[in-house]
């Protein structure tokens, strides 16, 4: 189980007249093992996301993962916590699909057979093991998400920070994707602009212009947001 | 990013990404121009633009990258050539130019600092991409092809018209690349702008974060 | 190291000798043959002669000729200006003797590309920046950094033709800038996103 402490957290970018306070005073208490982040373009989702996996550091406030710091203790909470990305084309690091899902283990320590019997088993499990010698950017963009996911959980994570997967996808496959996603055994924070994605989840958190607007189950959380949506 | 690394994660990323860059200015068929006899290519803009836009370390990287991954025997070279065999053609000396003149016009851009100055740019694009360019691959030839510098000259020359219109493309593309994408360039002149040259050149990429954002 | 990146270039799978010799075996002697090429070069049937042993090279290797010649042509007419110039300064043995020694190494390092997979070359620099290691370089993040802009190849051409796209679809125009401006933003904006993801990734631990 994951324990993310957020505590008065904001975040400022820039200086002077340039400056944007992009995230202000939020504050939660995550124990959930599915865990919703909605709203509008710009309303802090993202960097707040981004957080949580140490890819940020806030400029006020402290965010815990399971009590490491993430300003101090950077390295350690991203061994815990994967993050998926929007744009699978981006995040794609090395030429071909088992090359970019062994990246991960590359300093594990394993032998080259212990990766490869790994590597197999995820590239099996997303029915991409026909593709294992395949340039990775020669995949469809659900499949290049799959591998994005792949190389995520090679590491085995205990927490998966997703920003908005399955936007750049076509309607079939965010379907797909969103099916995967509810099948993980890990904990998932997952920030995204397709609603019903978050239909069992447990715990959705709306934010609005930086600040933390709504805290709750799928039902109220989503209602609330339609309403930001109203005015 | 406090590590001690010289090249962080996020800076290995734009010089990667401007090897492609001068890859795919590769990829564009010449052009013919009246104003030049030889056909203009627009790869020679990668070495110019990889330098005033990402800085004289990150910029020579990035082409020290594309030409290990033409070495390699990627076909990156425009008209499709690559592997050793280009580092041993008359012309190597322009490859060689390629990597000191975006290290050349990348160092110099970032000593000037914001904001980018067309006229500035422009005598640094020519200097370090056509002067500094020339001296480097007319030396190549000399040595490799036995000429005499008025002989390399003269294979040379006939590209002259095509080279000067790219220092003024580049100049211009880097300006607009810096007014839509700020926070790349160093400002000397502000006193918060504190740290040494190197340190802002690092804190450049982490700076520029926002800008990403917006869009989304 | 996986087979799959060397299908990017310009390697020709075979079985030939010259396909089974070491990375470095052949490299050394590309290398030899350059630093041999200033002895060689002052007798003009000797350097035909080394020409000669290339297209065997080709053969031997199972190429077509043409193959060599297609290494040759993008220098055709400069080798022809070299040609000229040195016959008209020295004599016509240099004439022959410069240009054939130029097109001799460029053919000989054109058979070590078509022969060797990439990977193996990869392998090679990544083990010949090894004592630079006292130096401050990694050599793991040398060939890290080789495939990562290999990746980056097909990213940024892709955006190339998305962006080109977008210009004709709303300006119609052919300005270079009003093409390459927005293809370095969104490059930049890319480049932000990979080194997000690179960080994500434990690329630097």
């Amino acid at each position: 189980m994951v324990h993310i402490e957020v505590d008065h957290v904001g975040h400022r970018y820039g200086q002077g007249a340039l400056a944007r306070q992009v995230l202000d005073g939020v504050s939660a208490d995550l124990t959930e093992s599915r865990i919703g982040v909605i709203g509008h373009n710009g309303s802090g989702k993202s960097t707040f996301v981004r957080m949580l996996n140490a890819l940020l550091i806030p400029s006020q406030g402290v965010i815990k993962v399971n009590g490491l710091d993430t300003a101090s203790e950077a390295k350690k909470v991203r061994r815990l916590a994967g993050f998926l990305f929007t744009d699978p084309d981006t995040q794609i690091i090395m030429p071909t699909v088992a090359e970019d899902v062994a990246f991960g283990l590359r300093k594990s320590g394993l032998s080259k057979p212990e990766i490869a019997a790994r590597v197999d088993e995820l590239l099996e499990r997303f029915g991409l093991s026909g593709h294992r010698e395949h340039p990775a950017h020669l995949l469809s963009g659900g499949q290049k998400q799959l591998l994005a996911l792949a190389s995520v959980l090679i590491t085995s994570p205990q927490l998966i920070i997703m920003d908005e997967p399955t936007t750049l996808l076509d309607l079939r496959n965010a379907r797909m994707i969103g099916q995967v996603i509810g099948e993980l055994s890990q904990t998932v924070v997952l920030a995204t602009h397709h609603l019903h994605l978050l239909d069992d989840f447990d715990r959705v958190l709306v934010f609005d212009s930086g600040r933390l607007v709504a805290d709750g189950t799928p039902t109220e959380a989503i209602a609330h947001y339609r309403r930001l949506m109203e005015v | 990013m406090t590590s001690q690394t010289p090249l962080p994660a996020r800076d290995l990323a734009l010089i990667a990404v401007f090897a492609g860059i001068t890859a795919a200015l590769g990829l564009i068929p010449p052009i013919y121009l009246p104003i030049s006899p030889a056909p203009i290519t627009a790869q020679s803009l990668g070495p110019m633009l990889a330098g005033a836009i990402l800085g004289g370390r990150r910029g020579g990287a990035s082409l020290v990258l594309f030409m290990a991954m033409v070495a390699l025997g990627l076909p990156l070279l425009s008209g499709g050539r690559g592997g050793i065999g280009v580092f041993l053609s008359p012309t190597v000396g322009f490859l060689v130019g390629f990597v000191v003149c975006a290290f050349a016009i990348g160092w110099a851009t970032y000593r000037v600092g914001a904001p980018y100055s067309i006229w500035k740019g422009l005598v640094i694009t020519l200097l370090g991409g056509l002067v500094l360019m020339y001296i480097f691959g007319l030396t190549g030839m000399m040595i490799v092809a036995h000429l005499s510098l008025s002989q390399a000259l003269l294979a040379q020359v006939m590209y002259l018209p095509g080279d000067l219109t790219k220092a003024v493309i580049a100049v211009l593309v880097a300006k607009g690349v810096h007014t839509a994408y700020p926070g790349l360039l160093p400002w000397h002149g502000q006193v918060a702008a504190a740290g040494s040259e190197t340190g802002s050149l690092d804190d450049s990429p982490v700076d520029s974060a926002p800008a990403g954002d917006q869009v989304r | 190291m996986a087979i799959g990146i060397n299908t990017l270039g310009l390697y020709q799978q075979g079985s030939s000798v010259l396909h089974r010799v070491s990375a470095w075996a052949k490299l050394i002697g590309l290398v030899v043959l350059g630093a041999a090429s200033i002895w060689l070069q002052s007798r003009w049937w000797l350097v035909l002669a080394v020409l000669g042993l290339v297209v065997v090279g080709y053969l031997v290797a199972g190429f077509p000729v043409g193959l060599m010649f297609k290494q040759l042509r993008p220098m055709i007419w400069l080798l022809v200006f070299i040609a000229v110039m040195n016959w008209w300064s020295f004599d016509w043995q240099r004439g022959i003797a410069v240009p054939g020694m130029i097109a001799t190494l460029v053919a000989a390092a054109g058979l070590v590309t078509l022969t060797t997979p990439m990977s193996a070359l990869i392998d090679v620099v990544v083990r010949a920046v090894g004592p630079l290691r006292r130096f401050g370089v990694d050599p793991e993040r040398v060939g890290l950094t080789l495939m990562l802009g290999i990746r980056c190849v097909p990213v940024v051409a892709g955006l190339a033709s998305e962006v080109r796209e977008a210009q004709i679809a709303r300006t119609a125009t052919h300005s270079f800038r009003a093409f390459a401006v927005p293809l370095l933003v969104r490059a930049l904006r890319d480049a932000d996103a990979i080194g997000d993801a690179l960080v994500a990734r434990g690329f630097d631990d």
